[in-house]
């Protein structure tokens, strides 16, 4: 039975390509006022899950199944606007949407920036700029927001405020966020589900209990879990650090 | 002197002035999104394919000016399909199709050898033989690419500045960027006659160049562009009749004294 809080199924998603499996029957559901949170190593298929949660590319097999009239929020892993283009942050963040100045203020006051309102987008600082983007994907008022590595860049103090202004903003506007992220201690802490992606999920949980789960350990390595570096753990599968995840070929024989 | 003031009261003139203020026009709006989207090499691919073009116009019996509107569009459709079945990258494919439109041009030529052709005319234009045919191509065809282009215009820019965000807000980015790859090829087809294959592009691109310096937004941008193309124009017409130089090529060279003008003014900030 469907749940009426959930804003975005996703089931069973499989996606190929040059033979590689990118994705591995991965299924995530997101529900309304929870902060959803992907991590995995570079390459492991993030960015893609969240493309083809947007809609952006098919997936090969598995539905997707967004809220009926679901309003989506968006921030890419890196916009880069050419030079030659010549934008106010008040603009950009209105391209396509149609909002009033006041409306863009409010906004641009939730995300900390509205000194920025008629500044260059060519003169901002990396935290700002990424405060820019979260306040553009933020402007139709979303009920499911996506972002991809939206701290990237920032340093410490600044991705903690930004993943501060996540949980603030889940709050506010009561939204689903899916956000994916490669910093490990970081996200936790507004995160109410992590969901370790490594081309098919590892293992996932609630933030505390997945920082003792092996299958997490054996992704990130041990040494990456500062207060766990003795543990010892079994876990049922490997990972190269090259490969993509060897498909379960071998199993069938 | 009064022989000069003569020339500037002749109804050539009159055409060449008004033709000239058409394609400024369009060159503004225009120019900006080949200069934001990087697209100059395409401009200069299209007007590559103005021979087969022509050509293709004597074998059907058509005006040059269809025969070059249809290579165009049919090279710009083959680039959108090409772009997205292929894994070259965008200069490669249009490097390919712009000497292959040129060869086939001039392998097509040589079948005509019946027919007079005035290469120089159609390489460097002849923006003082403007017919009033001419006219109605560069006013009807511009603006039509004109109108079209205002109302993709907002999409356009969104796709422009980034295309998945675009995308998942809900611009049909893929429609609008294909409009205006045809639309561009509708331009160039109409101002190719009269400001010839290897210059036609300089006109789209100089001006806006030169505007990107002092606009605050896109629209500013386009705006200037259009103005200094206009001041091109002028500048070029009466240098080309004082000085009896080629009409587009002196044209282009005050864009070009325009830009270099710009740059020694200090930016305002």
């Amino acid at each position: 039975m469907p749940d009426h809080a959930d804003l975005l199924r996703l089931r069973n998603i499989v996606f190929v390509r040059n033979r590689r499996v990118i994705l591995d029957d991965v299924s995530v559901t997101l529900r309304q006022n929870e902060i959803v949170t992907l991590i995995g190593p570079n390459g492991a298929g993030k960015s893609t899950l969240l493309k083809i949660a947007l809609g952006l590319i098919p997936a090969d097999q598995g539905t997707v199944w967004r809220k009926p009239g679901v309003r989506l929020g968006y921030v890419p892993q890196k916009l880069s606007i050419m030079p030659t283009l010549p934008l106010t942050v008040a603009r950009f963040v209105t391209l396509s949407v149609k909002a009033n100045r006041a409306q863009i203020l409010a906004t641009l006051e939730q995300t900390g920036i509205a000194y920025l309102i008629d500044a260059s987008v060519h003169t901002l600082s990396g935290g700002e700029w990424q405060r820019v983007l979260l306040a553009r994907a933020l402007l139709p008022r979303p009920s499911l927001l996506l972002l991809d590595e939206p701290a990237q860049g920032l340093d410490v103090n600044g991705q903690n405020a930004f993943y501060d202004l996540l949980g603030h903003i889940r709050d506010t506007l009561r939204c689903g966020i899916l956000l994916v992220s490669h910093d490990l201690h970081l996200v936790m802490a507004s995160s109410n589900l992590v969901i370790c992606l490594q081309h098919h999920i590892c293992c996932s949980g609630k933030p505390e209990a997945l920082q003792r789960d092996p299958a997490y350990l054996a992704l990130f390595g041990a040494h990456n879990v500062q207060h766990l570096a003795a543990y010892h753990h079994h876990h049922d599968h490997e990972h190269g650090l090259h490969d993509g995840y060897a498909h379960q070929d071998t199993k069938h024989e | 002197m009064n022989e000069f003031i003569a020339m500037l009261q002749s109804p050539f003139l009159l055409r060449a002035f008004l033709g000239g203020a058409g394609i400024a026009l369009i060159a503004g709006p225009f120019g900006v999104f080949i200069v934001w989207r990087r697209m100059a090499f395409y401009g200069d691919t299209l007007a590559h394919s103005g021979l087969l073009g022509v050509c293709l116009g004597f074998l059907l019996g058509l005006s040059p000016t269809i025969g070059v509107l249809i290579v165009c569009l049919a090279l710009a459709i083959l680039l959108v399909i090409l772009q997205s079945r292929e894994r070259l990258a965008a200069d490669t494919l249009l490097g390919m199709l712009s000497y292959t439109a040129l060869a086939l041009g001039l392998v097509a030529l040589s079948f005509l050898d019946a027919i007079r052709f005035d290469l120089s005319t159609f390489l460097f234009g002849d923006l003082l033989a403007v017919s009033n045919n001419d006219l109605v191509w560069i006013w009807g065809g511009g603006g039509m690419a004109f109108a079209v282009l205002m109302a993709i215009w907002c999409p356009l820019l969104a796709a422009t500045v980034d295309e998945a965000l675009a995308s998942a807000e809900g611009v049909p980015v893929r429609r609008t960027q294909t409009i205006f790859t045809l639309l561009v090829a509708l331009i160039i087809a109409c101002a190719i006659k009269v400001v010839g294959v290897l210059l036609i592009t300089a006109l789209l691109i100089i001006p806006a160049a030169t505007a990107q310096r002092f606009a605050r937004s896109p629209e500013h941008m386009a705006v200037f562009a259009s103005v200094i193309a206009f001041f091109s124009l002028i500048a070029g017409l009466l240098f080309s009749l004082y000085f009896d130089t080629p009409a587009a090529a002196s044209v282009v060279t005050s864009a070009a004294l325009f830009f270099v003008l710009s740059r020694l003014i200090p930016q305002s900030a």
